[in-house]
C-alpha cells in the first residue's frame, strides 16, 4: 500500500524559512516518566528524544503499554516529566495550551452531558482566543445531522466524531490524538481521517498515537516506534513498514542446513524449532521460490506476515543489547 | 468566554432534571413536614423564635449546603468521563473553571433559599424586608466553606464514592450545627461552635433582630473559607491524571 496523498512537510527540524522561534516544533527531550501503581513503580516511558517539525504529521506507534500516552501527556502538561524537557513551538506545554495551539482527542474521554452537540462545540469553541467557525468544525466533523442531539444519547462513532469536532474547533496548530480511532467500525475509521487530513492540510502539525501499522503507513510522514518506553526506530513510514513489516516462512524441513538458508535471496535469519525452520524475510516472494527450488520436501508451508508486536520485541531485544555493551 | 462558560454550566445544571427537581424539592418536603404542624409555636424551646422562622433558615441553610456541596458530585461525575482533562487542555483558566462551578452551586442555593422563603411566608413568617436581605446575605457568605469543600471532594473523589460522602459530611454537620435541634449549652454547643454549619443556623438570629454572627463566627466562618479553598485549590491542581 502506497501513501495515497504525497505531503508537502519537509525533513525532520529542517525548516527552510524564518527564525528559529518560528520554526520551533516539538522537541521532547530525554523524557523519563514513572508512575507508582500497586504493584510498585512502572517505567512507563524511559528516556526518550523525539523532534517533529511544523506541519509534519507523526505516527507514534508501539503496542500497549508502550509509553504512548504517558509521552502524550507530557507532551500536553497533563503529566509532568521525572526528567528531561518538553517544548511544544518553543514555549512549555501549558503556555502553549494557553495560547489555543493545541487541541487533542485523549484516548479515554465521553462527553459531558445535558447540552446538544452544537452547544457542547460552541461552549468548546468559547474556551478558545481565535476559534474556528461552529458550523464549519461541525461540517468538517461530519457532525451537522445530529446538532440538535443531547450528548448523551449518541452512538460510539458519533461520540467519536464530537470528540474529534471539540478537538478541533479551537483550531490549534498542533492536533494530537491518542488511538483515536479505537472505538470506530471500518467506515468510521475512513471519515474519521478525512477529517483529520483534511485539517493537517491547512498546516497543522499532527501526532497521533495508534497500534496499528497501517494506520501510520497511510496517515503519517513518519513514524516513532515505541516499545518499553523507549523510541526504538523513528523515520520515514516506508522505512518503518519495510523494518518492521516483514514476513516470516514457517516449514517442516528435517535435518536443514540453517546457513545455507540463511543465505538464500530474501532471507534475513534461520532459526530452527524441532523439525520446523523459521526464515525471517526481507523479501518473501524470492525466499519462497529459493527454498522451493533448494528443498523440494520441504511442507507444512506457512507465510506470515511478523506481527508489530513480534516486531516490537525483536526490536526492543536488539535495543537491550546495545544498552548492556 | 468567561460568560459563554458559565451560560453552558447554568443551562446544563437546569437541563439535569433529577438533580434540579430533588435539590429544590427535598429540603421544601423537609420544611413542610417539620414546621407544618407545628406552625403556630411561637416561642420554639425558650429561643424567642417561631417554629416557622427557626426551621425556615435552618432548612433553608440546609438545603443550600446540600445545593452548594453538591458541585462535587458534578465535578466527580465530569472527570469521570476525562472532561476535566479535556477542558486542561484548552485555554480555559482555573479561576473561570471554578468560578463558574461556585457560581452554579450559588445559583441553586439561591433557588432553594427563596422556596424556602416562600414556604416559610405561607406558614405564617413576616419579616422586615432588611431582615430577609441580611440574613440571605450571611447564609451566602456563610456557604464558601461548603462550596470549597465541595470542590474538594470532586477532585478527589470518585463519582462512585461522592454520594456517600457527601451524604454522610452533609447530615453530620447539620445534625452537630443544630439543623434539626437547637443547641444551647454544653460540649455539643462547644464543638457546634467551630462548625460552619452552625453558624449558617445561626443566620436566623437575624430574624429576630439579633447581631447574627458574633466574633467568633466571622472567624470560623473566615478560618474554614480560607483552608478549605486551599485544600479545593491544591485538589484541583494534582488532578490531572487519568481516572
Amino acid at each position: 500500500m502506497s501513501n495515497p496523498t504525497p505531503t508537502t512537510a519537509g525533513p525532520a527540524g529542517v525548516e527552510p524559512d524564518g527564525a528559529p522561534r518560528a520554526a520551533a516544533g516539538i522537541e521532547l527531550r530525554g523524557l523519563v516518566k514513572r508512575w507508582r501503581s500497586a504493584a510498585g513503580p512502572v517505567d512507563a516511558v524511559r528516556g526518550i528524544d523525539v523532534s517533529i517539525a511544523r506541519g509534519e504529521t507523526v505516527a507514534l506507534l508501539g503496542p500497549n503499554g508502550a509509553g504512548k500516552s504517558t509521552t502524550i501527556d507530557m507532551m500536553l502538561g497533563l503529566a509532568e516529566p521525572d526528567a528531561g524537557t518538553v517544548s511544544v513551538f518553543g514555549m512549555r506545554p501549558a503556555a502553549a495550551i494557553d495560547a489555543g495551539a493545541v487541541g487533542a482527542m485523549l484516548q479515554t474521554g465521553a462527553l459531558i452531558r445535558d447540552l446538544t452537540v452544537r452547544e457542547l462545540v460552541r461552549m468548546t469553541a468559547a474556551l478558545f482566543p481565535v476559534p474556528m467557525d461552529v458550523d464549519e468544525v461541525m461540517a468538517l466533523a461530519g457532525i451537522e445531522p445530529i446538532a440538535g442531539q443531547r450528548t448523551n444519547r449518541l452512538s460510539g462513532g458519533q461520540t467519536q466524531r464530537v470528540r474529534a469536532a471539540i478537538a478541533l474547533v479551537g483550531d490549534p496548530d498542533l492536533l494530537v490524538l491518542d488511538e483515536p480511532t479505537v472505538a470506530l467500525d471500518v467506515e468510521g475509521r475512513h471519515a474519521f481521517w478525512a477529517t483529520m487530513r483534511a485539517f493537517a492540510a491547512r498546516g497543522k502539525t499532527v501526532v497521533f498515537a495508534t497500534h496499528y501499522l497501517d494506520e501510520a503507513d497511510a496517515h503519517a510522514d513518519r513514524a516513532v516506534l515505541m516499545a518499553r518506553g523507549r523510541v526504538v526506530a523513528d523515520g520515514p513510514t516506508t522505512e518503518i513498514k519495510a523494518r518492521v513489516g516483514s514476513r516470516t516462512i514457517r516449514a517442516t524441513l528435517p535435518g536443514a542446513d540453517l546457513p545455507a538458508l540463511g543465505a538464500l535471496p530474501g532471507v534475513v535469519t534461520a532459526d530452527r524449532h524441532g523439525d520446523a525452520v523459521i526464515l525471517t524475510c526481507s523479501d518473501s516472494d524470492a525466499a519462497i521460490r529459493a527454498l522451493l527450488a533448494a528443498h523440494r520436501e520441504a511442507r507444512d508451508i506457512e507465510i506470515s506476515g511478523a506481527g508489530l508486536e513480534q516486531a516490537f520485541l525483536q526490536l526492543t531485544g536488539d535495543d537491550d543489547e546495545g544498552e548492556r555493551r | 468566554m468567561t460568560l459563554t462558560y458559565l451560560r453552558y454550566e447554568l443551562l446544563r445544571t437546569v437541563r439535569n432534571g433529577r438533580f434540579f427537581v430533588f435539590s429544590l424539592g427535598i429540603p421544601l418536603i423537609i420544611y413542610v413536614a417539620i414546621a407544618g404542624p407545628n406552625a403556630n409555636e411561637e416561642n420554639f424551646e425558650g429561643l424567642g423564635l417561631s417554629v416557622p422562622l427557626y426551621y425556615m433558615v435552618g432548612i433553608a441553610g440546609f438545603g443550600a449546603m446540600m445545593a452548594t456541596i453538591s458541585c462535587g458530585g458534578r465535578i466527580a461525575a465530569e472527570r469521570s468521563v476525562g472532561w476535566n482533562r479535556q477542558l486542561r487542555i484548552t485555554p480555559l483558566k482555573a479561576p473561570v473553571y471554578l468560578g463558574a462551578k461556585v457560581a452554579t452551586a450559588y445559583a441553586m442555593a439561591l433557588l432553594t433559599i427563596v422556596l424556602l422563603y416562600a414556604a416559610g411566608f405561607a406558614l405564617g413568617v413576616r419579616l422586615p424586608v432588611g431582615e430577609w436581605v441580611a440574613m440571605t446575605a450571611l447564609m451566602l457568605v456563610g456557604l464558601v466553606p461548603f462550596a470549597a469543600l465541595g470542590v474538594t471532594l470532586g477532585h478527589l473523589l470518585t463519582a462512585d464514592s461522592i454520594g456517600p460522602v457527601m451524604g454522610g459530611v452533609t447530615s453530620l454537620l447539620a445534625l452537630l450545627g443544630g439543623t434539626w435541634f437547637p443547641i444551647t449549652s454544653g460540649a455539643m454547643l462547644d464543638i457546634a461552635r467551630c462548625l460552619p454549619s452552625y453558624w449558617l443556623v445561626q443566620a436566623s438570629h437575624v430574624g429576630v433582630g439579633g447581631d447574627g454572627w458574633s466574633a467568633q463566627g466571622w472567624a470560623v466562618v473566615a478560618a474554614w473559607s480560607v483552608v478549605l479553598t486551599a485544600l479545593a485549590v491544591r485538589a484541583y491542581r494534582r488532578d490531572t491524571v487519568r481516572v
